[in-house]
């Protein structure tokens, strides 16, 4: 399924992390997933919360430069290979992947990747296609 | 609706502002020799007699005046009439060194008032406006001279002076100012804030005329889409007068030079040589009709090029370029010269904000250049490839203008200190050091 997905730009630099989750903890928002890609000077945190239209209106009111993009989340088992089955379904219909990040599932047995692609329902369909589950929107976020 | 505050001087015959030019200059010279020591001094030792000067033609024949030569003879050493006519000063902030005062009588704040009402008029103000002067009042010469401008325009004059963002923004949307006065930097800040706030609707502006500091048309063109106004520039220092020394037209292509009160030249900063017009060199100004502080050939240390093509407001006012850096905000690194001017025009022109600060240091005997700049909004994306991407075109197009290649620093919004007057765009960490 399609997930809205919270990106914030993190200047590298001291308590820049702790600022942004302090915002989001303050106004008691949960963080369901979170990846942060850093480079030498700077990084893009991603976040899924429970409520991220709230989340965006506040780190944006807040002075953050802040995006709001879809994502794809698939459902995956939590075995050996479970991702590595669905990453190949993707690679074979050429869909390339720009980065993707990874969460164990309150539900026993089941892990989550975010992926991000070019056009999540095109890669959503292929998944679909080749039997891999998707979740009905709304029941994501108990999942986390 | 009004063109002109003064069109027989705006739009004077060429030949007429000279010969008023040469008058006035040959007064002006006998006059100092006689009552200044420091000016005898100064054309004594050159050789040169008051007889010597006989027209505009020859005033490359007097010495130059250097800002240290006024910081020399603080305070009193240039002070041409007793000191009874005096009825104001007006000083330089002195960041750069001892203070400078400069004297005015009534005659003098009159005609820089009438400077400032020229400037006023060619932005299209009259006595309906409201005129919102938020540049400081005091010791400063921007507050006073655009107040005393707008006076005179008889417009609804607010004397705001600089800070307070607040309540700047209130008094602008509640008595709906439609001329802004103040420094460019201190307009980005203003026009954020409006923006954050949500009032862009509430304003009335019209008109913003920007001074005091060098700015560029990308500048110009932000300002002017987010204020909603058409953005004027304006020159002068406190040496000289003050705002008003010259002016932009509707035109918006260059500054005419007030010329019945201050005559322009052009040198090559290096050799002191007089530069045809077109040619881009250091600015120097002769007042030929101040009485209490005259300078001849005062060197402004401003980069510009004059101009006199035909303009098409109708004044015959000779024009000077868009301040183009000073000789001494000049940063020479790794042996190149580099401008803050040009920096940040590539960094508008790339869609970034004009917030932004440039460090220079120097790192195992090389010097380092640094461009901080923050991230806005509609650059963000949530890959690193894409910013990295960004900043990487921002470094080419930073090396293509200034043959060095300098680290472009992405920051978050409102981390570089904002100013209320003149924007701290340079930290040299070589000086002292070096």
């Amino acid at each position: 399924m399609i997930v809205d997905q919270i990106s914030i730009f993190i200047e590298n630099k001291l308590g820049a992390l702790a600022e942004v989750t302090g915002v989001m903890g303050d106004a008691g928002i949960d963080l369901r997933a979170l990846s942060l890609a850093d480079t030498t000077e700077f990084g893009v945190l991603r976040l899924i919360v429970d409520d991220p239209k709230r989340a965006y209106s506040l780190l944006r009111e807040g002075g953050f430069v802040v995006s709001m993009t879809q994502a794809l989340t698939v459902p995956i088992d939590d075995v050996p290979g479970g991702l590595a089955t669905a990453l190949k379904v993707l690679t074979d219909e050429n869909v390339s992947v720009e980065y993707a990040y990874a969460f164990i599932s309150r539900r026993k047995g089941k892990a989550y990747v975010v992926l991000r692609v070019e056009d999540n329902e095109y890669a959503q369909g292929i998944l679909v296609k080749h039997g891999i589950e998707m979740l009905a929107k709304g029941n994501i976020l108990d999942e986390f | 609706m009004k063109r002109y505050y003064q069109s027989e001087m705006e739009c004077a015959k060429v030949e007429a502002m000279r010969a008023l030019q040469d008058e006035r200059l040959v007064k002006t010279v006998k006059r100092v020799y006689d009552k200044v020591a420091c000016y005898k001094n100064l054309m004594d030792s050159k050789g040169v007699s008051p007889d010597g000067i006989k027209s505009t033609a020859d005033l490359h024949k007097l010495p130059f005046i250097s800002k240290d030569a006024l910081r020399d003879e603080y305070p009193y050493g240039f002070l041409a009439v007793p000191l009874s006519d005096v009825v104001r000063i007006h000083s330089t902030s002195g960041t750069t060194g001892r203070r400078v005062v400069a004297f005015y009588t009534q005659a003098d704040i009159d005609l820089w008032e009438e400077c400032c009402a020229r400037a006023l008029v060619a932005a299209g103000g009259s006595s309906d406006d409201v005129v919102h002067v938020s540049y400081g009042y005091g010791l400063f010469t921007g507050g006073s001279g655009m107040n005393g401008g707008s006076h005179k325009v008889g417009a609804l004059t607010l004397p705001m002076s600089s800070g307070n963002t607040e309540r700047q923004i209130q008094f602008m949307t509640d008595l709906g100012s439609t001329i802004l006065c103040c420094t460019p930097s201190y307009a980005a800040y203003l026009a954020e804030t409006i923006h954050n706030r949500g009032m862009r609707d509430r304003i009335k502006l019209k008109a913003g005329i920007f001074g005091a500091e060098a700015w560029s048309e990308e500048m110009r063109a932000e300002l002017e889409k987010d204020l909603g106004l058409k953005a004027y520039d304006i020159y002068g220092l406190t040496e000289i007068t003050g705002p008003g020394v010259s002016f932009e037209c509707e035109e918006q292509a260059g500054m005419h030079v007030n010329e019945d009160h201050f005559i322009p030249e052009i040198i090559d900063p290096a050799t002191g040589e007089v530069l045809p017009h077109g040619e881009k060199g250091e600015l120097v100004i002769t007042s030929i009709s101040k009485t209490a502080f005259p300078l001849i050939r005062y060197r402004t240390r401003d980069i510009c090029v004059l101009s006199r093509d035909e303009c098409p407001c109708g004044r015959t006012l000779i024009k000077m370029s868009r301040l183009m850096g000073r000789t001494d905000d000049m940063l020479t690194i790794r042996g190149v010269n580099v401008f803050p001017s040009q920096i940040e025009a590539v960094l508008l022109k790339s869609g970034m904000t004009p917030n932004y600060q440039i460090i220079v240091d120097r790192v195992r005997h090389t010097d380092t250049l640094e461009v901080q700049v923050e991230m806005t909004p509609e650059m963000f994306s949530d890959t690193v490839k894409n910013i990295s991407g960004m900043e990487k075109k921002l470094t080419a197009e930073m090396k293509s203008m200034l043959d060095i290649s300098p680290k472009v620093t992405l920051m978050t919004p409102r981390s570089i200190t904002r100013s209320e007057g003149k924007a701290v765009r340079v930290i040299d960490k070589r000086k002292g050091g070096a």
